[in-house]
């Protein structure tokens, strides 16, 4: 008898271990103004830990008015001369940042994963890589700005706000910063509170590179720093990613100030199978849709539409499949379910799972393994018995929970997942692709994923119909949000 | 000696394809610019607005499933009816625009013109629009613009039937409906549209045309939930923050104009795929490409 051996050859290489490229963090960060890191004059500042364990990684400035002020002032002074740079040669500032994001890419990702607890294996794969990519794809625009616009002239809108969320924290930093200097625009960006690290960190690339001084400004804090960003009257336009709610409140602030706007706001998107649809497939995409990211993902897949007849077939395989998810420490490579990003989401999430149990749907985590003691955590889980009225099924969650509902005919899949405010993502799994195409099409939403899911390039354009927001970033669209045409 | 006494017509409101009194049994009169009665309008409600808005929405769906190739013919047709009324247009318009019939005869070509333009466009501005993306990995991925759904006009004072049209457009070309606030000094241009959409094969609720006064139905039309979008002529800031702050509430994409004299008869400016960008969405498609 043949003896059988496990040689895999070169087809499973061992991924680099994380622990051999050293991430020195600071022990506090002031803002980036001007060129340089300065301490706040608010003088005030805030903790920010690792959600996996709670530990304090550094100590961030909180930017006041005044603060905010002076940031506006730097890219104000810097717009005249930036957006005059011959376009090439803008351009080539943004290739220069993809590339020195490319070659600390491993630092960052680290750096990411603690910051914010999301695993190694998506920072790693997924935020960082496609965070250059973003600053790839838009250098190359810098100098095409005319062609993009047949028959307009594209200049650039003037110092650009930019809020940012905690999710995807470099890569937001990137869908922002990239295509707003590609355009001409000089720029105030503010980190989430709970996750400025890797924004931080750019600001150092940005440096290296030699990129004028004032063109980027970094200012950290909480809510109050953003309010004061988006109402500064030297501000020309507010880019904003996060909740409708507070999309909202920004819209309303920015009312009469002739203020340009873009909103990528939050979602509740439908994920539907159809019996006839590769089912292994499928459950991949519920898990890719619900628990990448810890369900931390504006365009989550949370509504999950199953079609009558294989929904036995579906919520069992989901089920399995679930029992092998990897929750723990976010920096293990083996890691599929890291640490929720701090203790006010994991309260808002339980708050949402206890209300989907007291409405009446069956809750179940089939996934036993340990919790670690410290940092936040919360097992993915998803709710059977789910009505259309239940508020787990109507509101974004933000965290690892998945409704389940079914359907029994293409129509009345279609009218519920239209049925919500919201108009982000959808998915639609079938091997029929002219069903396929005509749910793609009459699908309210700006991203539609037919058999696949939680898909993102630089060059395809995202963001939301209805009060997903409007504007879009990424792709030849993406640009419209920073140039004027005339 | 002709003692022969005018009919005077009280123009109606144009909502569902059906031309109502307003419900409010309100009516305002139109003197001409000499001071003589004219005619009088429906001083339409907020109830009218909303009344508009769901009429407008129940055309939606239709609308938009309908080939582009035939949203161009209808709009065309628009064009041919409103070629017809040419005379009677001008006529009323200069009855109440300063100008002149010269003036107004050509504001009512260079609408016609407008639609026919507008027309156009219903078949390739998604060629313009859209494209197909390049990304990293074997999927197939393309955008397309999608209509964002009704759309709420406010038209302006300053060429009242040229801007109305201008405004309208480019909604209607891409598979929005209208619910449109006419110009308050001359109303008459509004009520006229609606005479001619009646003719010209628009389905009932595609277009619908309030006359009334601004200051009332302004923010009622900013505020409602079920209006996805705003296109505005001729707005004051204050009308400006009326719109944008009311818009805030269900997330509206609004667009006010600041188009001036000469610019409404630009077509570069006012009938560029870019007008017709601001009413619809971008939808970007993925598929795994395999086998």
């Amino acid at each position: 008898m043949k003896k059988h051996s496990l040689n895999f050859g070169d087809a499973w290489e061992y991924a680099p271990a994380p622990d051999s490229t050293p991430v020195v963090i600071a022990k506090s960060y002031g803002l980036f103004i001007d060129g340089a890191f300065v301490s706040p004059q608010s003088r005030k500042t805030m903790p920010t830990i690792n959600p996996a364990t709670e530990e304090v990684l550094s100590k961030i400035a909180v930017a006041s008015a005044a603060d905010v002020d002076k940031a506006v002032a730097s890219a104000k002074k810097a717009l005249p001369k930036w957006k005059r740079l011959p376009a090439k040669e803008r351009g080539k500032y943004l290739f220069r940042i993809a590339r020195r994001l490319q070659e600390r890419a491993r630092e960052f990702a680290i750096l990411e994963t603690m910051d914010g607890g999301k695993p190694i294996k998506e920072s790693r794969d997924v935020d960082i890589p496609e965070a250059a990519k973003h600053f790839f794809y838009h250098a190359g625009w810098a100098d095409k700005l005319d062609y993009a616009f047949p028959g307009r002239e594209a200049k650039p809108v003037g110092v650009c706000a930019q809020i940012i969320p905690w999710n995807f924290p470099l890569l937001m930093a990137a869908w922002k910063i990239a295509p707003a200097l590609a355009c001409g625009n000089t720029v105030v960006l503010k980190p989430a509170e709970t996750t400025s690290l890797t924004a931080l960190r750019l600001a150092e690339i940005f440096q290296e590179v030699g990129l004028p001084d004032g063109v980027v400004n970094i200012v950290t804090g909480a809510g109050e720093t953003g309010a004061a960003l988006a109402s500064h009257k030297g501000v020309d336009k507010v880019a904003f990613t996060g909740s409708t709610g507070v999309g909202k409140l920004l819209a309303e602030m920015t009312a009469g100030s002739g203020k340009r706007l873009s909103l990528e706001l939050g979602g509740k998107s439908p994920n539907i199978i159809f019996e006839d649809a590769s089912i292994d497939q499928a459950v991949e995409g519920i898990i890719t849709g619900i628990y990448f990211n810890q369900g931390h993902v504006c365009c989550a897949g949370s509504r999950l539409f199953v079609q009558e007849s294989v929904l036995e077939e579906v919520t069992t395989k989901l089920a399995i499949r679930m029992q092998s998810l990897r929750m723990g420490d976010p920096l293990d490579k083996n890691t599929d379910v890291g640490a929720i990003n701090s203790a006010g989401q994991l309260k808002t999430i339980q708050g949402y799972i206890q209300c989907g149990k007291k409405e009446g749907a069956l809750l179940h985590q089939p996934n036993h393994r340990k919790v670690p003691k410290k940092g936040f955590w919360c097992r993915p889980a998803w709710f059977e018995g789910v009505q259309p009225s239940h508020t787990i099924a109507r509101e974004e969650i933000f965290g690892p929970v998945l409704a389940v509902m079914s359907f029994r005919t293409p129509e009345e899949a279609l009218k519920r997942a239209n049925n919500t405010p919201y108009g982000l993502a959808a998915g639609i799994w079938t091997d029929k692709g002219s069903k396929a195409f005509e749910m793609a099409s009459q699908i309210k939403a700006g991203v539609i994923w037919c058999n696949t899911y939680n898909r993102f390039d630089a060059a395809s354009p995202f963001g939301g119909f209805k009060e997903s927001g409007f504007g879009r970033e990424g792709g030849r669209q993406g640009l419209s949000a920073y140039l004027e045409l005339v | 000696m002709n003692t022969r006494l005018p009919v005077l017509k009280t123009w109606k409101l144009f909502i569902g394809g059906a031309f109502p009194r307003t419900e409010s049994g309100r009516t305002l009169a139109i003197d001409d610019l000499k001071g003589n009665l004219l005619a009088h309008i429906c001083h339409g409600s907020k109830k009218d607005l909303r009344n508009a808005v769901a009429a407008a929405r129940k055309a939606q769906g239709a609308w938009q499933k309908r080939s582009a190739y035939n949203r161009g013919q209808i709009l065309y047709r628009m064009a041919e009816m409103l070629e017809g009324k040419a005379d009677e247009a001008a006529q009323l318009l200069a009855a109440t625009v300063p100008g002149g019939v010269r003036r107004a005869r050509r504001e009512v070509e260079t609408a016609c013109d407008r639609l026919v333009s507008m027309a156009g466009w219903a078949d390739k501005y998604a060629q313009i629009l859209g494209n197909q993306n390049p990304v990293a990995g074997a999927f197939y991925n393309f955008t397309v613009p999608e209509a964002v759904g009704v759309v709420g006009v406010v038209a302006p004072n300053e060429e009242p039937l040229l801007g109305l049209i201008s405004l309208i457009a480019p909604a209607l070309v891409s598979g929005n409906v209208g619910v449109a606030i006419g110009s308050p000094q001359h109303p008459l241009a509004t009520a006229l549209l609606g005479e001619v959409c009646a003719t010209s094969d628009v389905p009932a609720g595609v277009l619908n045309l309030i006359t009334g006064l601004r200051p009332e139905l302004l923010g009622v039309l900013a505020d409602h939930r079920d209006v996805d979008a705003i296109h505005a002529g001729g707005c004051s800031p204050k009308e400006t923050r009326t719109l944008e702050l009311g818009a805030a509430g269900n997330v509206k994409r609004v667009v006010v104009r600041k188009t001036k004299g000469s610019d409404w008869y630009d077509d570069r400016h006012c009938a560029s795929p870019y007008w017709i960008d601001s009413f619809v969405d971008s939808k970007t498609i993925w598929h795994p490409s395999s086998t």
